[in-house]
């Protein structure tokens, strides 16, 4: 007789060919809900905490599996995104735990808003991290995604502190995020972390705006241009001067 | 044979008829990578700008460049004709001009006399009198013997396509055995075998054969004639890498000016032609530079063939496809790779002539490949879209290791094997045909016997399926006596002398069926099982639309529910097939393969119980409905690999596009990932992939400007196709339903 019961996660849906989140081909699980409301943000459909299915451990780590000839041949493994996937700290530890025994690379993409006794939960079994910067001042930071950026440095500070591999990603929004001073302040702030293997400057884009029409969901940003290939060479350059691999 | 066959190894071969034996006793395996390739040379460039140029009027003149009105076309019917005698390596072309069109009646004079007046040529009239009065064509002696019963179920696209007024083609004759053995030799083979026909009695069997290897040796007698006006004396072996190609090729040309079959695949030549190559660098004859130009020139010349075809035949194999599929790689039995040298070099014109839908360039993929080969091929695919991708470890414990593929991915022994081409059978409407007890959906008309239609509002699972076995079990017996008919015919009035002259004397015989609209059909009856659906009728009760309640599990997913169904379907199919009496002793296969015919099925069908409207393309081949796959590729490759291929021996196609950035962010890493895509959907027991790897925008632009991307290629179920010779509904089809796109 079971006398518990197995740790579920609220799973938004999954891409089996994900190329772009972490190395390789990889299973990218969104989990449902997200405590920031970034102003930018292209997976709104993944804010609501209820949306998608309730998923166990196994089912997730069992449909994995089904792709792993390709995962394994393409130095792959699976990105947990969402949605914010740290708000789900026991799903996100047990899973990532039965992946790493089976030896299945795993990859967390996060915007770091996390309470770090939670994430000693899951960091023990996680291979990267992605890591989501916003923007280094806080006003600014709150005035984007709705939350103070403390949380998140913290987090970075303890990724660095427990050298687990991080990737930095930061996006550029015109006239948002992409002064070349905020640029400088990202650099300089991820310049003293030492477990940064790289910074990816991702361009803002419009695709996202037709997931907030059907949403209903304010979308500020819906006149707003992608970034000039110029100014991600400029962001990319700054990164270069203090020795960033881009 | 001295200088022809001086320093190969191997007896067997030399004995008898056997190419897979020389193959074996003499290839050199290449475990390399790509460095020793050559760039064309300047005669290369010069010779194919000539025929780029003549390629655009071509265009220019609505698709066919000229017509010849007044010639039917035989191995010896047309003089000599060359693009430029001075510069070319290998010569030989069908008619007196490139580009210039013959007629082939033989198959059916009604198609060739359409097709001149749709191009604004009148047909010689004598020649039309000829094929009506005189001599019965292969498409009249099959109207002439169609029951009324399978003229109705052809008019309302129940069963359609079928080779009943062109040629059949899917034959591949051995055309490397010309260069190996000499027409000499051919003849004295084939003359033997005669010798053993009819020896203990004189049946209606052996009486046909005589008559097929009598006139297969007037083919080869033909064919020295024909190779003679170009100034080559074939009755003698190839002696060295010039002459096999040139000797090869004439072969191969020989059939083309005989038949306007479907398909006329060339084989599995690259290797067998790298013997030479190897032995001629080695004695110092050729260079490799010397060598891949002869390759491109060959290449040239494929596609350079042409088939007078009328515009309805583009509804259903659009682009003017000839299917000139050759095999390449692939691994041996003992295990040692077939990839060679030359291997790399026809995959090269790719890159020397740019991108092209021919030859059909396919490769037979293995987990044991060489991974230099694995990446060169990848990459090539990443840049050209030409390539497509068959699962040889599926295969080989079929077919061997000297198999090819006829048209798109249909298996077979070389010169050991030949299938009765059987087009395919619309699923979606038999399903819609089901529920209303034979009448057809869009016109009302009682297509089959009648039968009881489903009355209630709301599709019970079990009942439909019940219905639908029953109505399956009459159109798998009349699909089947319609190619019974077909084939009959096609053997006496349009027999292939030369491609059956270029195989052993006693061959298998597979009667190649199929089905379109397999995933719509897959997905109405997940609906009916897990959704609810109601019947929609018009005023005189027909069912002519359904509502969906609730959500059900699409094909495509990777989710048992609808795969399950999937996999029961094909199985059940092809068990009604078996259980059919078949033409000349034919074994019964199915394929899951529409071509681009997925488009025009989808027109003449009515809406459906997936959800799908009235008219809507059908999915091509084994994919699942775009959209509906919710879950990323990997999942739609996981659906598709169920699929058993032991019960669609035929082939199942799919056909995978993708946008660069989605496959990968640099160039090195889109080739790893589609090596492990491939890799991996083969080892799930996937069967055939076509990978497109191309911008959206890229083909918007070629749509509303296609003189700037006259060579943009892309795969289409099975084959490719120049984009911009493809209708515009189906290039709106490619653009809108197949894209895998994300963000």
């Amino acid at each position: 007789m079971k006398s518990f019961k197995e740790t579920t996660g609220q799973v938004h849906s999954v891409e089996t060919f994900g190329t772009v989140d972490g190395p390789g081909i990889r299973y990218i699980l969104f989990l449902a809900g997200c405590p920031l409301r970034c102003i930018y943000c292209h997976n709104s459909d993944t804010w609501d905490y209820t949306i998608g299915e309730t998923r166990t451990v196994s089912e997730v780590f069992e449909d994995l599996l089904r792709y792993k000839a390709y995962y394994d041949r393409a130095g792959g493994g699976i990105t947990l995104s969402g949605g914010e996937p740290t708000l789900q700290p026991y799903f996100l530890a047990e899973l990532f735990q039965r992946c790493q025994i089976e030896g299945i690379h795993t990859c967390l993409d996060t915007s770091g808003f996390c309470d770090l006794e939670k994430a000693q939960l899951f960091l023990p079994h996680t291979n990267l991290v992605l890591l989501d910067l916003k923007h280094m001042d806080g006003p600014r930071h709150q005035e984007i995604t709705g939350v103070l950026p403390d949380k998140t440095f913290a987090f970075a500070h303890y990724l660095a502190e427990k050298k687990i591999p991080t990737w930095i990603r930061y996006v550029l929004v015109p006239g948002y995020t992409d002064a070349t001073e905020d640029i400088e302040k990202l650099c300089l702030f991820v310049k003293k972390l030492n477990n940064v293997e790289r910074i990816t400057f991702l361009p803002f884009h419009q695709l996202g705006s037709a997931k907030r029409k059907t949403l209903n969901i304010a979308d500020p940003l819906q006149d707003l241009q992608s970034p000039s290939k110029e100014s991600i060479e400029i962001a990319r350059n700054i990164a270069r001067k203090h020795n960033l691999v881009t | 044979m001295e200088k022809a066959w001086n320093e190969f190894k191997g007896c067997k071969w030399k004995r008898e008829s056997d190419v897979r034996a020389f193959i074996q006793d003499n290839y050199t395996p290449y475990y390399g990578d790509s460095e020793f390739l050559t760039e064309p040379t300047e005669r290369t460039k010069a010779l194919f700008a000539k025929v780029q140029e003549k390629m655009k009027t071509e265009r220019q003149r609505g698709g066919v460049y000229d017509v010849d009105t007044n010639t039917v076309s035989t191995i010896t019917s047309h003089k000599a004709g060359y693009i430029d005698q001075e510069k070319e390596l290998i010569v030989g072309l069908q008619t007196d001009q490139m580009l210039k069109r013959s007629v082939m009646p033989f198959a059916g004079i009604r198609m060739v006399k359409q097709s001149c007046e749709a191009y604004g040529y009148e047909l010689n009239p004598e020649i039309e009198r000829i094929f009506t009065e005189y001599r019965t064509t292969h498409n009249q002696a099959v109207m002439d013997a169609y029951t009324p019963e399978m003229r109705l179920a052809r008019r309302t696209g129940l069963i359609t396509g079928l080779p009943d007024a062109y040629g059949r083609g899917r034959i591949i004759g051995d055309y490397r055995r010309v260069a190996l053995y000499g027409v000499e030799r051919l003849i004295e083979f084939k003359k033997e075998e005669l010798s053993t026909v009819g020896q203990t009695v004189m049946d209606e069997e052996s009486t046909r054969l005589r008559e097929e290897l009598k006139s297969q040796i007037k083919a080869l007698q033909d064919l020295v004639t024909m190779a003679n006006s170009y100034g080559f004396n074939i009755r003698r072996p190839a002696e060295d890498s010039r002459e096999a190609i040139q000797w090869l090729y004439f072969a191969y040309l020989g059939a083309v000016k005989e038949q306007n079959g479907a398909a006329m695949s060339i084989g599995r030549i690259s290797t067998f032609l790298d013997i030479y190559m190897e032995r001629d660098l080695q004695q110092g004859a050729y260079t490799e530079q010397e060598l891949q130009e002869m390759m491109d020139d060959f290449i040239i010349k494929l596609r350079l063939v042409r088939f007078l075809r009328p515009p309805a035949y583009n509804e259903l194999f659009s682009g003017d496809p000839t299917w000139i599929t050759e095999s390449i790689g692939g691994m041996g039995i003992d295990g040692r790779t077939l990839v060679t040298k030359n291997s790399y070099r026809i995959l090269q014109s790719l890159q020397n002539l740019g991108p092209a839908p021919e030859p059909n360039l396919t490769v037979l993929w293995s987990e044991k490949l060489p991974l230099p080969f694995k990446r060169f091929c990848a990459h090539l695919s990443a840049s050209t879209s030409a390539i497509q991708y068959e699962n040889d470890d599926l295969m080989r414990p079929y077919w061997g290791d000297d198999y090819g593929i006829a048209c798109c991915v249909s298996a077979m022994p070389i010169g050991k094997q030949m299938q009765f081409f059987g087009a395919r059978a619309n699923l979606a409407k038999a399903l819609l045909y089901a529920i209303n007890g034979g009448k057809d959906e869009m016109t009302g008309e009682q297509v089959s016997p009648h039968f009881a239609p489903i009355t209630s509002d709301l599709l019970n699972y079990d009942e439909v399926m019940e219905r639908f076995d029953n109505f399956m079990d009459w159109m798998a017996r009349l699909y089947m006596d319609m190619l019974n008919i077909i084939h009959f015919m096609h053997d006496k009035y349009a027999y292939e002398s030369l491609q059956m002259a270029l195989h052993d004397r006693d061959i298998l015989r597979t009667m190649a069926c199929g089905f379109a609209g397999f995933s719509v059909v897959v997905d109405s009856l997940s609906a009916i099982k897990h959704a609810k659906v109601s019947v929609l009728r018009n005023s005189a009760g027909l069912a002519v639309d359904y509502k969906i309640e609730g959500d059900y599990p699409a094909y495509g997913n990777d989710d048992l529910r609808a795969d399950q169904i999937a996999v029961d379907m094909v199985k059940g199919f092809m068990k009604k097939l078996r259980s059919c009496q078949s033409y000349r002793k034919s074994v019964p296969t199915q394929s899951i393969l529409t071509i681009t015919s997925n488009v025009v099925y989808g027109k003449m069908t009515g809406n459906t119980p997936d959800g799908r409207r009235a008219g809507e393309a059908f999915a091509p081949g084994a994919n699942p409905m775009s959209g509906r796959d919710r879950k990323g590729v990997l999942a739609v490759m996981n659906s598709l690999a169920k699929l058993p291929y032991e019960h669609s021996q035929d082939g199942i196609s799919y056909t995978f596009s993708i946008i660069p950035q989605t496959l990968g962010s640099t160039e090195k890493e889109r080739s790893n990932h589609l090596v492990a895509l491939l890799d991996g959907y083969f080892q799930q027991g996937g069967h055939h992939i076509n990978v497109n790897v191309i911008d959206r925008d890229k083909l918007i632009e070629a749509m509303e400007q296609p003189e700037k991307h006259p060579q943009l290629t892309i795969r289409v179920s099975g084959y490719a196709v120049n984009f911009i010779k493809l209708t515009r509904e189906q290039q709106l089809d490619v653009i809108q339903r197949t894209f895998h796109e994300k963000f």
